[in-house]
């Protein structure tokens, strides 16, 4: 007979599902858009998009993802939450992300293959403004390529040995390229042609190089490089010297990156990721934990601090008017870019290693935010998405993991690689992921379906490098089959 | 043979002669001339063994002597090696995995001719009487239209024999592979790899059909597990080899894969 009862009892409650629900917009730092709204049950993301640009009142419309507690809003509320379960009662947090008003449309096929290098392609790299690429290769050569005609532009033969690094100082002006002797050079793009004496005192080969943020020095004048001799090195470019020398490691450094806080971070195969002031290069703290070789590190800010001052733009005009700035108002430009992902200045940084995980780390503490394990092999590489929401890894394993930047749980994998990923890269805007792979393919990921995108075929052998132009275009890549290839929508 | 270590004690405790050192250097440097003087003198075995340790000596000083030699000169630039890594693959200790792909069109048209440069061009041709044995059936034995297949076969998975009546090749449960040892000419590894089909038997276009595996046949087999890829990212799994062994009398299949 009770039980009866509350058999009844539970019909009705279902059937009283109400069709209006208190709920509140809140943002992913806690701050309310504005005071609690009943809304339909069915309402719908188009919806909600609207009535979030309203609340906030958006000049322009502003695209944005929406999330009850962990689950995304796919289509409509009561699709995503169970109502007869959520007490209706209560008001309904949503939290609302915004996404990058610009979109980057997937590339879908090559432009051009452009060959010219003798050897095996080991990296390559957009510089800032997303007007050049540079590439170094086995055959001792740094080649840099012209983007509107998709042709080489100037060869730059001064290494003796296979350049294993390349990176553009932030304003687009330099080029630093490293060898596997430990020699790193610097070359003017415009010309192509060496600035300066070669910078040489490792001993061994080089593993990352790092330029000093634009909006600390507008000058680019500091270089860091890390090396497998256990050393990193503080270089002035300018002077041509070494500034001093960092030898805290007992093992090969692996990967150096340079904060926006006049911090240097390096990782190592001693198992330990370190942090060091820039100026003088006293330690400031080591992030323990990894139980062996330490593969790579990203930086929460590091694409804020890659392109500098320079804002992805759609026009031709519009970028030339970027470099066309006096250095005053790009460092200004700068400095707002760092302070708008880094508030607080406290980075959090990423580590991944041969044990199969990764850490992530904030600078102001030693303990790690999060452990994050899954991978089943060796994870080679690691970026933060430029909105610093989301941590891609690439790993041994033949798969790609998604995870989430703040607390570093673990949302997404990508399978679909038949052999080792390599590296991969992000679109400016976020939403897409591309991988390249020992199978010799290179695939799109979408962050929003967690689904691929688009698989580029093409590549007769490894793929060792790729990038994603800065501003979003093209994506190249290159590797074991000496051939440069540029992809497009 | 000395009881406790006397000599020493007494050195610790009284020292050496005053001219000890002189009388050492002395020593020293008459030690060349006396083990040539030796070394003249010396006969037989005895000058045999006595020589040949010498000459060793000598040479064992000749290497010292250049190796400080070379400590002196600066280095020359190390020569450019192929094969260019990442600096995520440097010490990683991979070995120099030959170029895997293959061109697929290449095999395809290879297929077609049927045609293949493979490692053993000529194979001794396989005679009919040699591979098949005359079976003779019938109440009385007068029939002989019956075969047994007397080398290894290739059957594939759904096969199922004949009644006896009809079936005029029997080829033996005991002859029958499935898996053969195949080596990547350039990775040169060998994998347990199972058989997909006979492809080629140069003997006779019906030894291909009825899956007989002599040395020199090319065979498909399954290398899946190699995790080879073609340019459009697929694995490959087929890839044809040939049999480099007698089958038969080894009772296994050995084959090269044909890269």
């Amino acid at each position: 007979m009770f039980a009866k009862k509350q058999k009844i009892e539970n019909e009705a409650e279902i059937k009283v599902t109400p069709h209006t629900l208190q709920a509140r917009l809140i943002s992913d730092t806690g701050e309310e858009a504005g005071p609690p709204i009943d809304l339909p049950a069915g309402i719908t993301t188009q919806q909600l998009g609207l009535i979030c640009n309203a609340l906030l009142k958006n000049e322009e419309a502003t695209p944005y993802l929406f999330f009850v507690g962990e689950d995304e809003i796919k289509k409509s509320l009561e699709e995503t939450l169970d109502l007869s379960t959520v007490d209706t009662e209560n008001v309904i947090d949503i939290v609302y992300q915004p996404q990058a008003v610009f979109k980057v449309r997937p590339v879908t096929r090559c432009t051009s293959s452009m060959p010219g290098h003798a050897e095996a392609i080991v990296s390559l790299h957009f510089s800032p403004d997303g007007r050049h690429l540079a590439s170094g290769s086995g055959d001792t050569t740094v080649r840099l390529w012209d983007l509107n005609t998709e042709t080489p532009h100037y060869t730059c033969s001064g290494h003796k040995q296979w350049v294993l690094c390349v990176a553009w100082s932030p304003d687009g002006k330099r080029l630093a390229s490293a060898c596997k002797a430990g020699n790193i050079i610097i070359w003017d793009p415009e010309t192509g042609k060496q600035v300066g004496r070669n910078l040489s005192g490792h001993k061994k080969h080089i593993n990352g190089l790092a330029w000093e943020p634009y909006h600390l020095n507008p000058e680019c004048r500091r270089l860091a490089s890390a090396s497998s001799d256990g050393d990193c090195r503080v270089w002035d470019v300018k002077l041509g010297q070494c500034l001093f020398n960092i030898a805290g490691h007992t093992n090969a450094v692996t990967a150096v990156r340079w904060g926006g806080t006049g911090l240097i971070y390096t990782s190592s195969k001693d198992r330990s990721v370190k942090m060091w002031r820039a100026a003088d290069g006293i330690l400031c703290r080591t992030f323990s934990g990894h139980a062996h070789w330490v593969n790579n590190i990203a930086l929460s800010t590091d694409y804020v601090l890659r392109t500098g001052p320079f804002q992805p733009v759609n026009t031709r005009q519009e970028a030339q008017a970027q470099v066309d700035q006096n250095s005053e108002d790009m460092r200004a430009a700068a400095l707002k870019r760092y302070q708008a992902v880094c508030p607080d200045e406290v980075e959090s940084l990423v580590s991944c290693s041969d044990d199969n995980t990764l850490y992530l780390w904030r600078n102001n503490a030693n303990k790690c935010v999060q452990r994050m394990t899954g991978h089943q092999n060796v994870v080679n590489d690691v970026k933060y998405s430029p909105d610093v929401k989301l941590i891609a890894s690439a790993s041994f394993d033949k798969s790609v993991r998604l995870w989430r930047a703040h607390d570093g749980q673990f949302i997404a994998t990508f399978r679909g690689h038949v052999q080792a990923v390599y590296t991969l890269a992000w679109s400016a805007d976020s939403r897409l992921i591309v991988s390249g792979s020992k199978d010799s393919t290179l695939k799109v990921w979408s962050v929003q379906t967690k689904k691929l995108a688009q698989e580029l075929p093409g590549h007769a052998d490894e793929v060792f490098g790729v990038d994603w132009a800065p501003d979003g275009s093209r994506v190249a890549s290159a590797g074991k089959d000496k051939v440069i290839k540029l992809w497009a929508h | 043979m000395p009881q406790n270590e006397y000599m020493e004690r007494h050195r610790k405790l009284y020292g050496r002669r005053l001219d000890y050192e002189e009388r050492k250097r002395k020593k020293e440097a008459r030690l060349p001339k006396e083990r040539a003087r030796k070394a003249r003198k010396l006969r037989g075995i005895k000058a045999k063994l006595f020589n040949k340790e010498r000459r060793n000596e000598k040479i064992q000083i000749k290497k010292k002597i250049q190796a400080h030699e070379e400590k002196k000169v600066k280095k020359q630039d190390e020569k450019v090696e192929d094969g260019a890594l990442p600096h995520y693959l440097l010490d990683r200790g991979i070995q120099s995995s030959a170029k895997v792909l293959s061109n697929m069109i290449k095999q395809k048209r290879k297929e077609k001719a049927g045609k293949w440069d493979v490692p053993i061009p000529k194979v001794r041709a396989q005679s009919d009487a040699e591979v098949f044995k005359v079976l003779r059936t019938g109440k009385t034995k007068r029939k002989a239209w019956k075969r047994m297949v007397t080398k290894v076969t290739f059957v594939g998975e759904n096969f199922t024999r004949k009644p006896p009546k009809f079936e005029r090749f029997i080829r033996p449960m005991a002859l029958r592979m499935k898996k053969a040892h195949v080596t990547h000419p350039e990775l040169k590894a060998t994998f347990h790899l199972p058989i997909i089909g006979v492809k080629k038997n140069p003997s006779s276009p019906m030894f291909t059909s009825l899956g007989v595996i002599t040395k020199g046949t090319v065979i498909e087999v399954n290398i899946s597990e190699l995790g080879l890829v073609t340019q459009t990212g697929k694995v490959v799994w087929g890839k044809y080899a040939q049999v480099t062994n007698n089958p038969e009398n080894d009772g296994v299949i050995n084959a090269i894969l044909l890269v």
